[in-house]
């Protein structure tokens, strides 16, 4: 018997088969040349331009733009790649309408910025596209790094240093590199396995070894690292996520969100993946929407999203919200939830309105996705700043990516902050200042 | 609505549109469908002398430069002459002249430089009962390496000469088309006025390479690796053209001459200010080419509309602005602008300080919150920073009142003073 979307409980292919592959194919399709073409006209060549001060990689965007008008898309994607190694996914993931896109004068004219991320994309994909890697090692130093973390920050901490011929290792402790770009982000971002293709576009560099399965604190041990490498960078992202702790938090159904997308990520056959009837996601960020919307992709006939603040709070961007609600996900604020009901899987999920009505309300659930942020798994001996880790926790040590603040755990912070980290390691290496 | 017909040297037409001698009129099949447009006129593909017809490269005739989104902004050709039969153009302008009789029908020329061809062509014309002749000495290639179109119009007194011959021999209107490639076009119009030419038309296309293959390293239009020059049109030769018409308007030797107005003719407004710079009719090709026939209906509506809105007939329109086109000598050099920001309307590129700190007189300032505003004490009222803002009217120009000090200079706006009589000028008349 098959599975539709009326089906009740958590059941796979709710779907017709075929619909599987357009739903998680990319959500903005790559422009044609012409395209392009127009679209990079529209670019003003702003005199020391809002966009770039906008870019946590400050990448000089006029001149990538001038450069895909000028027909020279793989001059583009290195003006691109000096800034942001992995340009190729912030190209993708980036929320451009609140960073260069909403910088944009066009944005403040007319409402309808250059659309720089698909053009980033574009100019990305013709030099990815190339044989070979643009960039070439200098000669080698002699001296090992070890990376902790194959997400944004280690991947491009780990590319710059051996830009610099250091030798690195990174130490991954999933099956896969790539972070939160091969496990965490809506497939409809990253469509085509892009960020397998980009991780190893960028080890073509060379000079960068991959060990896999090697968790910090289970497989290594930070003593290990200090003690082998002549210096480490921690970009180990949040390992934990926080729980809602209210009653029904263990019923069947309920897990959390990024768990969830992980699996949906690695899911090679999307119509084999059960989806609930009716979803709910707790949470008001970037996991909340991928989970959200995925759901409904993947067949759900009702999934909800609930914040307990208001919209104006939700720290998925107006864009992205948007984006849901067109898939068709309800949104409902200023509700946070006080109990899961049901009899031994969740059936109903309880919330109040805090808007100081007092009124409780419940909604039909079969499966529950908690997105209500995530942590750093505890971490001993580091310097803290908050509950992150400091830029420089130890000696010897850097840290960037989501484990340290300051990001807004974007990706396109974490590369920066991973580039940047390389460059303080490379002249502590070389006894340039540091 | 206006009424836009036409009487140019006698040839009358519907509206002040005419299609240039050009691909778009060498067949009756095109003529008509351009009739049944609204076209108010054609000026036939050239027609050569009775012999062996002209042949043409098999290869591009056409090269192009575009903006961005594909916008023609201008065509570059190396097509002769008509390659058809001289006894089957004759046989079709005859039989569309008499289908469409409100319609001009001008058959443009081009034989080699002796009597007796202009001649023999000239009585062969009549017989169509065409309106009137176009002789063409303005296309740069090909055809000039054989001694004809631009090799006569780059030499006034073969100009003079020919021109001459036609009145001579022949009782149709003669419209002298003038090229544009030579140093002052003036000269070759008061050539044509001495010959007789009843009007002129210009201008024709300029000498020109459109691009070069950076692979190739062939001249665009490539015919098998070569490029030869060929002659350039469109909208991007209209700024070219208007300065040639008003020169030929004003200039006392010339002024009066019946003008046709070519280059670059897209819309109802390029004929407007071709007219307003003294053209009594214009003729259009490239748009066409670009857009097809259909455009007509634009160019009439918008002319009828625009006369309408000003309160004023086509004849009023022609030549309005050509008293106020003048030597750069008699410019007031007491009209003393600044140029002002909207605040409200600026988007805060910063294209005007980019260009006016890098390039010009340091006269805008930039504040960390990017508000751009103009220095007076170093504003020369160039009007760079209006022409590279990209929003319309968010930087202006404005003028200082009589009285004022322009904090540039220090002095104090007078009245009318040009450069003939400043005190900088060694050849200023004296004043006193």
């Amino acid at each position: 018997m098959s599975n539709s979307v009326t089906t009740p409980g958590i059941r796979h292919g709710r779907l017709p088969a075929e619909l599987y592959a357009s739903h998680f194919d990319d959500l903005y399709p790559v422009y044609d040349p012409h395209e392009a073409m127009v679209a990079a006209d529209r670019c003003y060549f702003c005199h020391d331009a809002p966009c770039i001060t906008a870019c946590p990689t400050e990448i000089d965007i006029p001149l990538f733009i001038r450069q895909i008008q000028a027909g020279q898309p793989e001059a583009a994607a290195r003006t691109i790649f000096d800034q942001n190694i992995l340009g190729g996914t912030c190209a993708r993931v980036c929320p451009t309408e609140t960073l260069c896109e909403g910088a944009c004068v066009r944005e403040a004219a007319e409402g309808k910025p250059v659309e720089i991320g698909r053009l980033q994309r574009y100019a990305t994909d013709a030099l990815m596209a190339r044989q070979g890697h643009p960039y070439a090692r200098a000669d080698s130093t002699g001296k090992r790094v070890a990376v902790v973390g194959a997400g944004p920050a280690g991947l491009a901490c780990a590319h710059r240093l051996a830009m610099h011929g250091h030798e690195v290792t990174i130490h991954e402790a999933e099956a896969k590199p790539g972070g939160l770009n091969e496990y965490g982000i809506a497939a409809y971002k990253m469509a085509g396995g892009f960020a397998a293709r980009e991780v190893e576009w960028l080890m073509g560099i060379g000079g960068i070894t991959l060990e896999t399965g090697k968790a910090l604190g289970r497989d290594l041990s930070l003593d290990q690292l200090q003690a082998g490498f002549d210096a480490v960078f921690l970009g180990i992202g949040l390992g934990d996520v926080n729980r809602l702790d209210i009653p029904g938090e263990n019923l069947d159904g309920v897990r959390d969100a990024v768990e969830f997308i992980a699996e949906l990520r690695q899911t090679e056959d999307l119509s084999r993946l059960p989806i609930g009837r009716d979803v709910v996601v707790i949470g008001g960020g970037m996991t909340a929407v991928d989970a959200a919307v995925q759901s409904k992709l993947l067949g759900a006939e009702h999934v909800s999203m609930l914040y307990r603040r208001g919209r104006e709070a939700m720290s998925a961007s107006d864009h992205e919200i948007e984006h849901a609600a067109t898939e068709g996900v309800t949104i409902i604020t200023n509700a946070t939830p006080v109990a899961i009901h049901g009899q031994g899987a969740v059936a109903e999920v309880e919330f109040a309105y805090t808007d100081g009505t007092g009124e409780n309300f419940r909604l039909r659930a079969d499966q529950v996705f908690k997105a209500i942020g995530q942590k750093l798994a505890g971490m001993d001996g580091l310097t803290m700043e908050g509950r992150k880790l400091a830029a420089q926790p130890a000696a010897g040590v850097w840290a960037g990516g989501d484990c340290t603040g300051g990001g807004e755990d974007l990706t396109v912070t974490a590369v920066a902050q991973g580039r940047d980290a390389a460059a303080e390691i490379h002249a502590y290496l070389t006894g340039n200042g540091g | 609505m206006a009424d836009l017909s036409t009487n140019f040297v006698g040839i009358k037409s519907p509206n002040p549109f005419w299609l240039a001698s050009a691909p778009p009129t060498d067949k009756e099949y095109n003529v008509v469908r351009a009739f049944k447009a609204g076209w108010g006129g054609v000026v036939w593909k050239t027609l050569g002398a009775e012999g062996p017809p002209i042949v043409n490269v098999n290869g591009p005739r056409y090269g192009a430069v575009w903006g961005a989104d594909r916008r023609l902004m201008g065509l570059n050709n190396i097509e002769l002459i008509t390659d058809r039969p001289l006894e089957v153009n004759l046989r079709e302008i005859k039989q569309v002249k008499r289908d469409w009789p409100d319609r001009a029908m001008v058959v443009s020329l081009m034989v080699p430089c002796d009597e007796d061809s202009w001649k023999a062509i000239l009585k062969r014309v009549e017989e169509t009962e065409a309106d009137g002749v176009e002789l063409n000495f303005g296309c740069p290639h090909g055809m000039s390496e054989r001694g004809m179109g631009s090799a006569v119009g780059q030499v006034p007194e073969y100009i003079e000469m020919v021109t001459r011959w036609v009145k001579q021999h022949s009782r149709m209107p003669c419209i002298v088309k003038l090229t544009p490639n030579i140093t002052d076009i003036r000269k070759p119009a008061e050539a044509a006025k001495r010959g007789g030419a009843d009007a002129v038309s210009l201008i024709n296309t300029i000498s020109s390479i459109t691009s070069v293959d950076l692979d190739s390293f062939s001249p665009e239009p490539s015919i098998d690796g070569k490029g030869a020059h060929g002659g350039y049109c469109g909208p991007a030769v209209k700024p070219i053209a208007l300065n040639m018409v008003a020169e030929i308007a004003r200039d006392p030797a010339t002024a009066g001459l019946p003008i046709s107005g070519i280059g670059g003719v897209t819309t109802w407004r390029d004929a407007a200010e071709f007219i307003a710079l003294g053209a009594g009719t214009v003729q259009v090709c490239t748009a066409a080419m670009t857009y097809g026939f259909g455009i007509i209906k634009e160019m009439t509506a918008g002319l009828s509309l625009y006369l309408d809105d000003k309160g004023m007939t086509l004849d009023q329109l022609q030549g309005r602005a050509v008293p106020n086109v003048t030597d750069w000598q008699y410019l007031n050099l007491n009209y003393v602008t600044k140029a002002r920001i909207n605040q409200d309307l600026c988007i805060q590129c910063g294209r005007c300080y980019a260009a006016c700190e890098d390039t010009s007189h340091q006269a805008i300032s930039m504040s960390p919150e990017r508000v751009f505003d103009v220095i007076d004490e170093e504003c020369v009222a160039c009007n760079l920073c209006v022409n590279v803002c990209p929003v319309q009217d968010c930087i202006t120009m404005e003028q200082l009142p009589k009285g004022a000090t322009d904090p540039r200079t220090g002095h104090e706006v007078g009245d009318y003073a040009n450069w003939t009589t400043h005190p900088n000028n060694p050849m200023a008349s004296a004043a006193e």
